[in-house]
């Protein structure tokens, strides 16, 4: 199947600075997709370019089929996009955030009407339908803003850090809604400062100054690493001074610095 | 002796009761975890015991001081460094640090002793304005602006939101090294982890205290039995071991997942066998202990 992310030496300079240097992945629909990085790495710079707010400065990127640079607002249409810090209007009811969303994505008023009953049904929120989204605890925003990001079925979610400062149960039931939504097969591009969560993930990219210096599942990255677990992948390859490699052979999804 | 201590601590804002009731006790020279996820009440505290709210009711004591009747007194044994990043931006690295030590009436030199490890890390970077740093450095010289008037008691509001993993580290490796300094440690975090790296915690949410003790014996008191269980599709193994007889609950922890069981009787090979007919494959089941994260998900489960 097609990928439904493919990016070709996507790169973007800011002045001397490259942020993100010409790196190349795809995601197959469906796959949870891990973008993990240490701060200013260049998480947020990629994923600026990849939902179309941000021309590339070389490379090229594809999302949904179409290309982010000539095609930015095709791009938008076709993806969600959720962040820890922005998610929902707080002063807008649960029921009106669903609308004015619907609405935003082009939505017709049946579809909307038809899918506000499916999501406060499936996320219990019936009770809370007519409540500010600020009287709402974090949790149930977090939820709420995931299911408002997949309204109108994008086929590629971005979720930015959406489990910071959550619960830990909150947060488990929160990668269920991640996992129900893979199943049913959209794509997710998830970003997290929980290396545990990088877990959940089927493969799990590493970004360090620009490059991403690793990509595979996670099974596999603790086996190149011979880490226990994925923090301590995060830790090799984010900490420069120590060996990337141990065991003397490098696997052909490192670049080497010179490359 | 106590370096801090809060008696039935009560805090509402209009009808939301932020702190209900709070009651802990933190001693000299301990680093002491309040560990609870946003809008737990964790950084209302933080202001109450910083002298810059006032509670509803109850009492507390900082550094043999009380935060309203004493308050400019104790603020000058307080280091507080904010959840919010709240230096000068417009300021450099040196002028920040120059800054909040004379407003404190000390000088650099005074305690460069007590920042020298912090500071040699930023101070390539000491002309630079404070809003030009990465994340990891604002950290690190809003650490150092916290110790330049030597305080006797340090209230760190979520020092590590939004840190990565690895800078996170770094920030607690210094927080344990200042602890040569007898100075007693206040610090909040969502990450459960972090738990592991104080002597005592408290797991607080919405306003109460679920549980105060050291990390060692908050998991050795978790009351069930725990399984870490592994399989092919991790989806699918949750949702069965969820309904299997007798579970309590199944969450996922990294790469397994936890199953906690309400019936005792239930052994490694029972759940192996059961998962085995629901065809799952590359089926892994040990005990394992709890971690702090069991234990919170265990007191918001009741």
């Amino acid at each position: 199947m097609q990928a439904v992310i493919q990016t070709d030496r996507l790169t973007k300079t800011f002045g001397h600075f490259t942020a993100v240097d010409a790196i190349s992945f795809e995601v197959a629909p469906g796959e949870i997709f891990g973008f993990l990085g240490a701060n200013g790495a260049g998480k947020t710079t990629a994923l600026k370019m990849l939902t179309g707010l941000l021309k590339p400065s070389q490379g090229k990127a594809f999302v949904a089929g179409y290309d982010v640079e000539r095609y930015p607002e095709e791009v938008k249409r076709r993806i969600g996009y959720m962040s820890q810090r922005f998610s929902l209007y707080e002063d807008l009811t649960v029921r009106e955030n669903i609308r004015f969303y619907g609405g935003i994505y082009g939505l017709s008023t049946p579809d909307i009407r038809r899918k506000t009953g499916l999501l406060l049904d499936k996320l219990q929120l019936g009770a809370q339908a007519d409540a500010l989204v600020g009287s709402l605890p974090l949790g149930w925003k977090q939820k709420l803003a995931f299911s408002v990001a997949l309204l109108h079925e994008p086929r590629i979610v971005f979720l930015d850090e959406p489990t910071s400062g959550v619960d830990p149960l909150t947060r488990r039931q929160f990668w269920d809604l991640i996992y129900e939504a893979a199943h049913q097969g959209v794509t997710l591009m998830v970003t997290t400062h929980y290396m545990d969560e990088s877990e959940y993930c089927d493969r799990v990219s590493i970004m360090v100054d620009g490059r991403m210096d690793a990509l595979d599942t996670p099974g596999n990255l603790k086996k190149h690493f011979s880490a226990a677990d994925m923090d301590e992948v995060f830790r090799r390859l984010a900490r420069p001074d120590e060996p990337v490699v141990r065991d003397g052979h490098v696997p052909h999804i490192f670049k080497s610095p010179e490359e | 002796m106590s370096s801090i201590t809060t008696t039935n601590l009560s805090k509402a804002y209009g009808e939301v009761q932020a702190l209900k009731n709070i009651n802990l006790s933190v001693r000299e020279g301990e680093i002491f975890g309040l560990i609870g996820p946003d809008g737990a009440g964790k950084t209302t505290l933080f202001r109450i015991l910083a002298t810059l709210l006032l509670p509803d009711s109850g009492s507390a004591r900082v550094a043999g001081l009380d935060p309203v009747g004493d308050y400019k007194k104790l603020r000058t044994k307080l280091g507080y460094m904010p959840g919010r990043f709240s230096l000068y931006q417009d300021l450099t690295v040196r002028e920040n640090l120059e800054f909040f030590a004379s407003v404190f009436g000390s000088s650099i030199e005074e305690n460069y002793e007590l920042i020298r490890e912090i500071y040699v890390q930023i101070e390539p970077f000491r002309d630079r304005r404070a809003g030009a740093l990465s994340g990891g450095m604002k950290q690190k010289l809003a650490l150092c602006c916290a110790l330049i008037h030597k305080p006797e008691v340090l209230l760190l509001d979520e020092p590590g939101t939004g840190v990565d993993p690895v800078s996170r580290q770094e920030f607690w490796d210094m927080l344990r090294r200042l602890r040569q300094w007898g100075i007693t440690i206040l610090v909040s975090t969502p990450y459960m982890d972090e738990a592991e790296l104080c002597d005592r915690i408290a797991l607080i949410q919405q306003g109460e205290i679920l549980t105060i003790d050291t990390p060692e014996k908050v998991r050795a008191a978790y009351p069930r039995p725990l399984f870490a269980v592994r399989a092919d599709d991790m989806y699918r193994l949750i949702r069965d071991l969820r309904e299997l007889p007798g579970a309590a609950g199944c969450y996922a922890f990294g790469e397994s997942a936890h199953l906690s069981l309400r019936d005792t009787a239930i052994g490694l090979d029972d759940v192996r066998r059961y998962l085995i007919e629901r065809r799952h494959e590359a089926v892994e089941v040990s005990p394992t202990p709890a971690t702090i994260e069991d234990c919170f998900i265990e007191f918001l489960n009741h």
